[in-house]
């Protein structure tokens, strides 16, 4: 299928789910459903550098984070429309994940994963010591009633929920077309062998830029919306463990090697957690994540997308 | 701003004082993460695990919290050798360590962290012992007792295991399974069971450091995070594989973070020893004594 | 005519470890030459250091007329160097036929004007398949080989890369007489395309038949080198590596 032809079909699923969805006369199935699409933004922009590429990156939430408070610092300073914030958030992060990448991805994939976490710790040290985004108060940001389009009346949080569809849409493209590109094919050598994939003329620095650099992007951007949607913005939100635990858990579950498997993951795990906070506490929800996170990687490496593969090999050619 | 020379003296000692500790904290990663080439990040959950023991059997018995670690090193030492156990078998094994290894060790960081606040809540807790609270005085120097027991116990502790390391039979088949694992083979050692000493041991150190820890500052679940940047830093910064690298290491991460929280604010520790991280890992990866 | 690979006063600490002590080599275009010497001895880490694997400390390694001073390996690559490994390193995820994929894509078709199109680039993946003899395997994955077959992929792999240099290391070890004959075949066919050939190997029959020139390193030094019959005439390369 060529790419053209994927993402007419991805937009005319979006379209049909959002129809859908206001079909269902209820607010809550936007309020929850912007959340499972950024989980899949999320675990399809962490699959690009840790799933392609085999660098495991700890700090999601930082680069999410970022988007957010870039959302937050702009809207002080002079107030623009979502997509431009989106498309600023995607910078922020991508040229911060370019920085911290060349610092540390010449050395061992182990040492980038820790940076990234130490990463996640000290931006959020900076955030609350930032009085101009709120710090630890947090900030305030007003979501208006409804979105003025073409003379029609839109509720904002449908309004944000199509941003986060379109946002998905972007991303599994994105993803998709690298899979069958020679992008891919040099991210796989990374991730298999990469002094071979030196050897074989690969540009493993580059390369490993590039990935971080699209992952961290579209981390941010989904993070960019994310002040508008939840209102009060506060570090230990912005910066939560769900975010960490949720962008490597989904991809892991799902499947790393094709863009499938992030979103079956997110799909699954975030529709999952969705419903379950409404009956469980929150902690639980996580612990469960965490969990499955291990179970997962111990008993079925790769993962929901592996299984079916494997049941197909063993029912044998037909 | 006029630094007077009491108040960086103070500093210093201060910051000695918090190496010392974070030579506990750190050692435990020295060896699995010098010496056994694994990448435990959830060396710091096992550290706030030990925080935790040390807190309930402190309120409850009215025990001192560095004689529980004690009394709990043999559980931590099983511990370890459990992990080590599954991690050998379901990544080394198969060679999926970098991604899967560390997926693994970040899932038992999380459900760590996330287990404890469910049963003991997001609240910071203490421990009562002799020495937290008084401080002596030298001239014009303080040298805090809950800080000052922690350093020494921690110098001894690291101080037996170098010896150990040097001295002794097992230690120096662990020094060796880092380079050559086929010559142990040849000399009937099953270097997969030195791994597992080797990584147990690692585990026990978490136990004392938890009591350090939470002897020095009081400690809720989150804890655990601040110190991974502190912890591989360390490692780096002082050389993968070398002990006395990591004491150097320790201190002066110490000394300069203890510096910078008397004369900027201690909110900006952790950044500390992220910047010396990233500087470490641009400029001088071997670290100072690095093999 | 000048040296197609000149390795000058080249050497190597691994610490306190001398790998490599002021290493002279140099290769005419078109040469056949064997590398030998005991294990040990420097000749994978020599290679690794032409390659870009390594950095030597001391010494420089000119690629056509080039210094290679700073260059990374796929720079290296690309300008014509390619190596096989010793251990044979698959790319585990892909495909025999994307094994070889990957070096067309990004060594030959990285190439100013030798962009190939997705057609060329399938037919040249099955040329070099059936010249190692895998054409059957296309759609098998490495783990499917036997030892073999994953060396035959190595130096296939490495001659993907269209290269001028191919540096063909230990690619023998473990394989039968016939086995031998072909991998030599297949280098010596190589050869007369115009691929300049160094062999590592320890098998000596090999190493007579191909070689034009014989170096010897033993204990990171070169002690010999020279026309085979010569060679294996020195006392001191038969006291080192081939025995009395």
């Amino acid at each position: 299928m060529r790419l053209s032809t994927f993402v007419l079909i991805a937009i005319a699923v979006a379209a049909v789910v959002f129809g859908v969805s206001r079909g269902i006369q209820n607010d809550y199935v936007f309020f929850a459903g912007y959340v499972v699409l950024n989980y899949i933004v999320l675990a399809t922009a962490w699959n690009i550098l840790g799933g392609y590429c085999g660098y495991v990156n700890f700090g999601s939430a930082a680069f999410f984070a970022l988007g957010a408070y870039s959302t937050v610092a702009l809207h002080k300073l002079w107030p623009m429309p979502i997509p431009m914030l989106i498309l600023i958030g995607g910078i922020v992060s991508g040229i911060v994940g370019l920085g911290m990448g060349y610092l540390t991805l010449r050395l061992r994939g182990a040492f980038f994963a820790i940076a990234t976490l130490a990463m996640a710790v000290v931006l959020q040290t900076l955030i609350i010591n930032w009085d101009y985004v709120g710090g630890s108060r947090g900030a305030y940001i007003i979501r208006p009633q409804n979105l003025e389009i073409a003379g029609f009346q839109l509720p904002y949080v449908q309004y944000l929920f199509a941003l986060m569809l379109a946002l998905t849409v972007a991303a599994v493209a994105v993803a998709r077309a690298i899979e069958r590109s020679s992008l891919g094919y040099g991210f796989a050598t990374i991730r298999d062998d990469e002094l071979a994939a030196e050897a074989c003329g690969v540009p493993t620095l580059k390369l490993k830029l590039i990935a971080t650099a699209l992952s961290g992007a579209f981390m941010g951007m989904s993070g960019a919306p994310f002040p508008y949607y939840i209102g009060y913005l506060e570090p230990s939100s912005a910066f939560g463990l769900q975010y960490a635990v949720n962008s490597i858990a989904m991809p892991m579950i799902g499947g790393t090697t094709s863009w499938i498997g992030p979103l079956i993951g997110a799909v699954l795990l975030g529709s999952l957690q969705q419903i379950a906070t409404v009956t469980i506490s929150s902690a639980v929800n996580l612990l469960i994540v965490g969990v499955l996170l291990v179970a997962f990687v111990i008993i079925a490496p790769n993962g929901i997308v592996g299984l079916v593969q494997e049941r197909r090999r063993a029912r044998g050619p037909r | 701003m006029a630094i007077s020379p009491e108040l960086l003296l103070n500093a210093i000692v201060a910051g000695l004082l918090l190496g010392g500790f974070y030579v506990a904290v750190t050692v435990g990663v020295s060896v699995s993460f010098g010496i056994l080439d694994i990448v435990n990040i959830a060396h710091p959950a096992f550290i706030i695990l030990g925080s935790y023991i040390a807190y309930i059997v402190n309120t409850r018995l009215g025990v001192d919290p560095i004689v529980v670690a004690f009394v709990m090193l043999p559980v931590f030492y099983a511990l370890g050798a459990a992990v080590y156990e599954v991690y050998y078998q379901s990544f080394e094994r198969r060679g999926q360590e970098a991604l899967r290894g560390l997926a693994f060790f970040f899932g038992l960081l999380f459900i760590t962290e996330v287990a404890l606040i469910l049963v003991f809540g997001v609240d910071y807790r203490y421990v009562q012992a002799g020495y937290i609270g008084p401080t002596w005085r030298i001239g014009f120097v303080d040298f805090p007792l809950r800080m000052l027991v922690p350093c020494v116990i921690s110098l001894l502790m690291m101080g037996a295991l170098q010896m150990f390391l040097s001295r002794s039979f097992t230690g120096r088949a662990i020094m060796a399974v880092a380079q050559d694992q086929q010559a142990l083979r040849l000399m009937a050692v099953n270097p997969i069971r030195i791994k597992r000493i080797a990584f147990a041991i690692s585990i026990a150190t978490a136990s004392l450091a938890g009591a350090f820890l939470i002897v020095i500052q009081p400690v809720e679940p989150s804890v655990g995070r601040e110190y991974i940047g502190r912890v591989f830093a360390i490692c780096v910064l002082g050389g993968l594989g070398s002990m006395p690298g990591t004491v150097i290491a320790a201190m002066l991460l110490g000394i300069v973070e203890s510096i910078t929280s008397t004369f900027y604010g201690p909110s900006w520790s952790p950044a500390v020893a992220f910047g010396l991280l990233l500087l470490t890992l641009a400029f001088r990866p071997a670290g100072l004594l690095g093999r | 005519m000048t040296a197609l690979l000149e390795v000058s006063a080249l050497s190597k600490r691994f610490g306190g470890f001398v790998a490599l002590d002021g290493i002279d080599f140099a290769i005419a275009p078109g040469e056949r030459v064997g590398l030998i010497g005991p294990n040990g001895s420097g000749k994978s880490t020599l290679v690794n250091c032409i390659s870009g694997i390594l950095h030597n400390e001391t010494g420089t390694v000119r690629f056509d007329g080039k210094a290679m001073d700073g260059l990374s390996a796929h720079e290296r690559t690309r300008l014509g160097m390619a190596r096989s490994f010793q251990l044979p390193r698959p790319f585990v995820t892909l495909t025999i036929a994307d094994n070889l994929r990957v070096p067309l894509l990004y060594t030959v078709h990285a190439r100013a004007g030798a962009r190939l199109s997705p057609r060329q680039l399938d037919e040249r993946c099955g040329e070099l398949l059936g010249l190692v003899g895998l054409a059957d395997k296309a759609r098998h994955w490495p783990r499917d080989l036997t030892q073999v077959e994953m060396r035959k992929l190595e130096l296939a792999r490495a001659m993907a890369a269209e290269p001028k240099l191919l540096i063909a290391d230990e690619s023998m070890a473990g394989l039968s007489h016939s086995e031998v004959d072909d991998i030599l075949a297949l280098l010596i066919t190589l050869n007369e395309r115009g691929v300049t050939v160094i062999l590592i190997e320890h098998i000596m029959r090999a190493v007579m038949r191909f070689s034009q020139r014989i170096a010897v390193l033993v204990s990171g030094k070169k002690i010999a080198d020279g026309l085979p019959d010569d060679v294996i005439r020195d006392p001191e390369v038969e006291r080192a590596y081939l025995g009395q």
